[in-house]
């Protein structure tokens, strides 16, 4: 590491000015257009989570009247699983990391990855217009009718950005389909791709499969709303009904467009970290494909309340339990790696360690919420607040932290400060649990959802969770300022910091604009430490 | 880079012409994979509300025009024999041909349209937009509104599909014309076939769905 070189050529140094950025084609440039873009709006849909937990330090409604809270969980919701949480991996590391994991020179329709990149700003600039201008109150779910004809806040600006977004999604998907199959270097055959690529193959189908349903939805429900055409309205016959039944075919699956490229980043973490091959691999590689096509059987675990049959519902709930099959096998074989493994607890570790706990936790809980009779207990209380917050952000965040910090040195060429980024994930870890983990217990006594004021019996456990989202947003700048610290003060990364395997760290860091100086060619499986030939790469 | 003998059209990326058709070819069929899940959604609301009001969805269908609706089908499987001898005569490198069947395509994609303005417009007349204006006979007032919703939302959908066809052909024209498009450089035509005929292939569906289906009723 003492070495340590900047390469005379590479992707940074390749052109200056605005212009060599915003018409770049070169798929590692726009994942940092896209790492801008996401950090953006995370840190916007952040803020409205500030107001949130504020405004419930209190029992009574004391900091904004319950409909300015409407919109603020509104905006919170749609901020983050819109322009955050579904393209956060994929677009940034997915589009970083595939082309150079298969040994391609940049993804199959590099100029579609721009549009790709311009299409999402442009969505959020709809949606971020709509929160300027009066804001959104109908939840990040739109229901109708309340969505069609009762509310008075701007659906149509919003739901305008959040179809547009969605092409960016479906074109993304395609991109890493199509490259996938067509681009992999010599030698790399299916089997011997990294479980990142695995992963993301099934994201990509889930993004390519769902969203246009999504599209056709909203779009319905801006018909309806703009042309009283009817569609989901009761006064002509339609059914509300239908509308959650087509919103959730999409949203549901959206969940594991979130979850499925972070269990790819675990997949390349607890490798690196315990200098072993992932155990089970072609388990773990199907089991996302796995979870991409169950994904799709399982919607209506949402709406066992929504007045679905109880045949339905049987069957519904059946079939989410089935979920749990796939991600069982992720989260064993991850703990059979670090068996006997080296482990080493540099700072990606701490968040893959992160990661498994947590998720463990948000997976589990969702089993009672698959179980028709506990779900109709709890339904639009804490506790779902705090299942899915579990595995949002206790699951996405924390393996998209990870991986950040885990490819940093190869993005940017540089080192970070390994001391502060271990302490800051201690403290996200810490946050996050203190913020999330009261709301469990809430919801199960009953505190229910998108209610601005409580019983002041609540109070305890409402003050602990405030207190935990403001350590945890202390957590989240930190990356923030030590990561860009380390883009001018950092020391020089060698080209393979972590010792780790996969042709990402076979070219220099960061890597030259067409990804390697030679095409690569692979003679060994994913993974293979310990073998000479993968050594010898070392 | 060290092959100085390099088509003009290969991207920088592939190592083969062969290699870069291979991926426009397949990227085209999973962009029509999601038209297929979009218009689906479209699909599943049909019929749901179908099964639901069968009495409605077949008096309002009694509006539609059936020898226009039968006319474009005919037009528009028109257009697609000559998309398909336009993306012959692309592997054969004639290019004089490939701009004349380009062109027809657009013309019966034109003569479509046209007639489909002209159904809009008597849907217009006689008050069979949804909404506060919707005029029917009382008994499925409520029910025929939302068969029309569904008419005038997938047909024009399905409409604007092929006005982006329009936009898409323009281009194949001028990169026909500029010589671009050879026997060894074809795909581009071809996978513009492929979405001409996705297109049309939706119509396919949409003339028995809306035009046809329970009209003996009546």
């Amino acid at each position: 590491m003492t070495t340590a070189l900047v390469p005379a050529r590479h992707y940074l140094n390749d052109g200056y000015g605005i212009k060599s950025w915003l018409l770049t084609r070169d798929h590692k440039r726009i994942a940092l257009l896209y790492l801008a873009g996401v950090t953006f709006f995370f840190f916007i849909g952040g803020a409205f989570a500030v107001l949130i937990r504020l405004e419930l330090a209190t029992p009574v409604g004391d900091l904004v009247s319950d409909e300015t809270y409407n919109k603020l969980f509104t905006m919170h919701g749609v901020m983050m699983v819109f322009f955050f949480l579904i393209p956060a991996i994929p677009s940034v590391l997915g589009n970083f990391l595939i082309p150079i994991m298969i040994g391609a020179k940049d993804l199959a329709f590099p100029k579609l990855n721009l549009a790709s990149w311009y299409i999402y700003m442009l969505g959020a600039a709809f949606t971020t217009y709509a929160i300027v201008t009066g804001g959104l109150d109908t939840g990040w779910t739109f229901y109708t009718p309340f969505s069609t004809v009762a509310s008075t806040s701007a659906v149509i600006p919003a739901a305008l950005g959040i179809f547009i977004t969605g092409f960016s999604s479906i074109l993304t998907g395609l991109n890493f389909i199509v490259t996938i199959h067509q681009m992999r270097a010599p030698g790399m055959t299916w089997f011997r791709l990294p479980l990142f690529i695995w992963s993301h193959y099934a994201t990509s189908l889930i993004m390519v499969l769902g969203t246009p349903v999504l599209a056709i939805t909203i779009l319905l429900v801006a018909a309806e709303r703009l042309f009283h055409f009817g569609f989901f309205d009761p006064a002509v016959g339609g059914d509300p009904v239908l509308f959650q039944h087509l919103f959730w075919f999409y949203s549901h699956p959206a969940v594991y467009i979130m979850i499925l490229p972070a269990m790819g980043v675990i997949s390349e973490l607890v490798a690196a970290f315990c200098r072993k091959p992932v155990y089970g691999y072609p388990f773990v590689a199907f089991a996302s494909l796995a979870i991409a096509v169950l994904g799709f059987l399982v919607w209506a675990h949402h709406m066992f309340v929504a007045g679905i049959s109880v045949y339905a519902a049987m069957i519904f709930s059946i079939l989410s339990f089935l979920v749990a099959i796939p991600s069982a096998v992720k989260v064993f074989n991850w703990t059979a790696t670090m068996y006997k493994g080296s482990v080493s607890w540099q700072t990606p570790m701490l968040y893959a360690i992160g990661f498994i706990g947590l998720f463990t936790i948000g997976g589990l809980t969702g089993l009672f919420l698959a179980a028709v009779g506990l779900d109709i207990h709890v339904t639009d209380t804490y506790f779902i607040v705090a299942h899915f917050h579990y595995i949002m952000v206790g699951g996405t965040i924390m393996a998209y932290l990870g991986g950040l910090h885990y490819w940093w040195p190869k993005i940017s060429g540089r080192l970070y400060n390994e001391w502060l980024a271990k302490f800051s994930a201690l403290v996200i870890f810490i946050g996050f649990n203190l913020t999330f983990f009261p709301q469990f217990i809430l919801g199960y006594l009953g505190m229910p959802r998108r209610y601005h004021a409580y019983p002041p019996e609540f109070q305890v456990l409402n003050v602990l969770s405030s207190a935990g989202a403001s350590i945890l947003g202390v957590g989240y700048l930190l990356p923030m300022a030590y990561l860009m610290w380390s883009l001018r003060y950092g020391r020089l990364a060698s080209d393979n910091p972590w010792g780790a395997v996969g042709l990402e760290w076979n070219t220099t860091s960061p890597p030259p604009t067409e990804n390697f100086a030679e095409p690569p060619e692979v003679t060994w499986e994913a993974y293979d430490y310990g073998s000479p030939v993968v050594e010898e790469h070392v | 880079m060290s092959d100085v003998h390099a088509h003009p059209a290969l991207a920088h990326h592939f190592d083969s012409l062969e290699e870069q058709k291979e991926a426009a070819t397949l990227g085209m069929w999973v962009f029509l994979v999601t038209e297929v899940l979009f218009f689906g959604g479209l699909f599943a609301t049909y019929a749901i509300y179908r099964t639901w009001y069968p009495d409605a969805f077949a008096a309002a269908s009694h509006e539609l025009d059936v020898t226009l609706g039968t006319i474009n089908t005919a037009v528009l499987i028109t257009s697609s024999l000559t998309m398909a001898l336009a993306v012959h005569a692309a592997q054969l490198g004639q290019r004089a041909k490939i701009m004349v069947f380009l062109a027809l395509t657009m013309a019966l994609g034109g003569v479509f349209l046209g007639i489909k303005s002209v159904e809009y417009y008597h849907k217009f007349a006689e008050h069979l937009i949804p909404g506060p204006g919707f005029q029917f006979e009382k008994e499925h007032i409520r029910h025929a509104q939302i068969f029309f919703s569904l008419y005038f939302v997938m047909t024009g959908l399905h409409a604007l599909h092929m006005i982006i066809g329009f936009g898409i052909m323009l281009v194949m024209l001028w990169w026909t014309w500029r010589g671009t498009i050879t026997a060894e450089y074809y795909s581009p035509i071809e996978i513009s076939g492929l979405y001409w005929h996705f297109v049309d292939i939706v119509w396919i569906f949409l003339f028995p769905l809306l035009y046809l289906i329970g009209r003996h009723a009546h």
